[in-house]
């Protein structure tokens, strides 16, 4: 078993789903002999050949559409965005299209697709190349949102996106590609989808992830354990579906809710999560909400983006706050 | 060939400043037609349309479909069916491309494909339940693998490219059949697809249907093109225009193109002219923006009336014959809607069923909300 990257275990799921299953296929821009911009894709054409990764013209709208085509016959594409920032022409291939082409015709036609994307800020890219907008996919039925954030997760995740016969975004956070390395078995396994992960269990306030600012918010756990505080650290990973059960369970031990992510605040995702612990967890709350976000501004260049994304002490600061609230 | 508006400026520059200029590509779109508006054969026409029984096929087809659309408009005016979009005038392009292609062909269509689709074997019924809010609709017992229409106009055309994909990867001689409108051909989507079709050469036919009306845009006011079938000539493949209300001219155009596709020739695009003659949709007012003398103008061209005179001069239809077709499709389409009319809705329920292949346990409570109390 050898040490991998994030990026270098997504290589690693897509060259296991490659020669598993013969109806994967890779495409994208600059997919094939380049490996793709992050190098996620590197090696697959010269090992599986031109009809299996294929590099597609500069064309979003048609690479998103041609998917959805070739899903309908049975094929299992993934394809790559280049940046979530660039995916938006495909906004309505996924919308109109992906998430109800098995709605519309009663089952008759499905769509079993990939689509990958890099996303959020931190690795000082140009405009455009540091957006954290999974709730716009998030807020469409039909279609399934899921955010990796460690090398094994991102292996087991996008395996078992594959494998699904529904629709799958699945934002890669650029911030994690080559942050840290662990060991993951190249053995096939997926992990499940819909459900979220608990990486570290906690008794006096509950810490709700996902993606890049999962490694900040297990920092923020540590250093709050060394004052007393014993924090749970949920890595929700299926962003839609949202396997909120285990939110609520976890807000009904320990009375104290922090939710961190990296999109903006302004109908962000953690309005969802905090709107339905007021409707089912109210009250097991002993403290308010808190909500660790980007600011609702446009995410700025590089010189910024460190201010802009949320931190490890901005989580610990809120949790002191919840865990200390009168 | 005239030069265009390009041409003329840049040769004028030229030939003021000195500069020496060549020609490095030059292009042609032809028309085909073997019937004209009267019904008269322009020329030697295709085999198939020497043989009765195809060609009496193809009118039969095209009557009922214009039935059925006069029964679906009835039916909407009576609040017994939802907006519908009326075929009456293109019945000689749906036939025509259908009838071209074979059963393991796939179509892609937007909507206003009712001829198509029935050649296809789409039932009556279904279309009727569609058009009446019903998914169950697009469930089609018959053509499995054809897209249900594409409503957002021109987002089906990367579809048919990805299908054809799927074929030619497969080694599958088999093609896509895309068909949009005139207004679509002014979209990305469009573009993006044509220009991957040519690229990889790909098993696909763009049919562009220009009916002249986009909603209220007339096709003078949607592109400067002189012609749509031009726009293929960007993705490096062949574009030909042909008559849309000559059925014999729009099928063997196909058949060419489809033959194409399959052998791995590549793409074609192919411009049908034909006209819109009733309203965008239902819920559509036409003499808001046009003018009634260029519909009765249009009727003149009638695909369904230039057949049947051509069937006519091979003796081959008589008066009879067209009245026992009309009651006979009357018949049909009247027990289509009698079993339309029979169908309880959906349940509430099925909102949820189709959603994902198994419902995440998380949406279950809503769900359970829409059971029948």
């Amino acid at each position: 078993m050898a040490e991998t990257t994030m990026v270098g275990a997504i290589q690693m799921a897509l060259a296991r789903a490659l020669e598993e299953d013969p109806r994967v296929v890779v495409i994208g821009e600059d997919v094939g002999v380049n490996g793709g911009v992050f190098r996620a894709t590197d090696g697959l054409q010269q090992r599986f050949g031109e009809s299996r990764v294929l590099d597609t013209p500069l064309a979003e709208t048609v690479l998103a559409g041609m998917s959805i085509g070739m899903a309908a016959q049975g094929m299992r594409p993934v394809a790559e965005f280049q940046f979530m920032g660039f995916i938006y022409p495909a906004l309505d291939q996924v919308i109109n299209h992906a998430g109800r082409l098995r709605n519309r015709t009663r089952g008759r036609l499905t769509c079993p697709l990939v689509f990958r994307a890099p996303m959020g800020a931190g690795i000082h890219a140009p405009e455009h190349h540091s957006e954290s907008t999974e709730v716009l996919f998030a807020h469409i039925p039909g279609i399934r949102v899921v955010i990796p954030s460690s090398p094994a997760r991102a292996y087991g995740l996008l395996l078992s996106a594959i494998a699904d016969p529904d629709p799958v975004m699945f934002f890669e956070p650029t911030r994690l590609y080559r942050a840290t390395k662990e060991e993951v078995e190249d053995n096939g396994h997926g992990l499940p989808l819909d459900v979220c992960f608990t990486l570290r269990e906690g008794t006096d306030v509950t810490l709700v992830c996902w993606g890049a600012v999962v490694k900040e918010t297990l920092a923020a756990a540590a250093l709050l354990g060394g004052e007393g505080i014993s924090a749970e650290v949920i890595d929700v990973a299926t962003v839609s579906p949202l396997d909120f059960d285990t939110i609520l369970a976890s807000v009904e031990k320990t009375g104290r809710l922090v939710i961190v992510h990296e999109a903006p605040y302004n109908f962000g995702p953690g309005a969802e999560i905090g709107a339905r612990i007021a409707e089912r967890g109210l009250l097991s709350l002993q403290a308010p909400i808190e909500r660790v976000t980007a600011p609702d501004v446009v995410v700025p260049l590089l010189r910024l983006e460190k201010a802009y994304m949320p931190s490890e002490k901005d989580i610990v600061e809120a949790a002191r706050r919840a865990v200390h609230f009168q | 060939m005239t030069a265009t508006p390009s041409e003329k400026s840049f040769r004028a520059n030229a030939s003021t400043s000195g500069v020496v200029e060549r020609i490095v590509a030059e292009f042609a779109i032809p028309h085909r037609q073997y019937l004209d508006g009267t019904g008269a054969l322009t020329g030697e026409p295709p085999a198939f349309a020497r043989d009765q029984a195809t060609m009496v096929a193809l009118y039969r087809a095209m009557t009922l479909t214009r039935i059925f659309d006069a029964k679906a408009i009835a039916l909407q005016r009576t609040g017994q069916l939802g907006t519908y979009p009326s075929c009456a005038g293109q019945e000689a392009v749906g036939i025509g491309y259908a009838s071209a292609m074979r059963p393991e062909d796939v179509m892609f269509i937007t909507y206003r494909e009712q001829p198509a689709q029935i050649w296809r074997g789409v039932t009556l019924t279904e279309l009727l339940q569609f058009w009446g809010g019903d998914e169950r609709g697009c469930n089609y017992a018959g053509p499995r693998e054809d897209f249900p229409p594409a409503v957002p106009i021109a987002s089906q055309a990367p579809h048919a490219v990805g299908a054809a994909t799927a074929f030619k990867l497969r080694n599958q001689p088999r093609a896509a059949v895309c068909a949009l409108g005139d207004g679509a051909t002014s979209k990305g989507d469009f573009y993006e697809s044509v220009n991957l079709a040519g690229v990889w050469k790909l098993p696909v036919v763009f049919l562009v249907i220009d009916n002249f009306w986009a909603i209220s845009l007339p096709r003078e006011k949607q592109t400067a093109c002189e012609t749509l079938a031009q726009k293929a000539i960007a993705g490096g493949i062949p574009g030909i225009q042909v008559d849309g209300n000559d059925i014999t001219a729009v099928r063997e155009v196909m058949d060419e193109a489809l033959a194409r596709a399959r052998s791995g020739e590549g793409a074609t695009v192919v411009e049908a002219i034909t006209y819109r003659m009733g309203d965008h949709t239902t819920a559509d007012d036409a003499s808001r923006y046009r003018r009634e003398e260029l519909v009765s103008a249009a009727w003149k061209l009638d695909p369904l009336a230039r057949l049947r005179t051509y069937l006519a001069g091979q003796n081959w239809w008589n008066k009879g014959d067209e009245e026992q077709l009309i009651a006979e499709a009357r018949e049909k389409v009247d027990a289509a809607v009698a079993e339309y009319l029979a169908i309880p809705p959906p349940e509430p329920t099925s909102m949820f069923d189709h959603l994902f292949e198994t419902l995440p346990p998380s949406l279950r409570w809503q769900r359970a909300r829409y059971t029948r109390r």
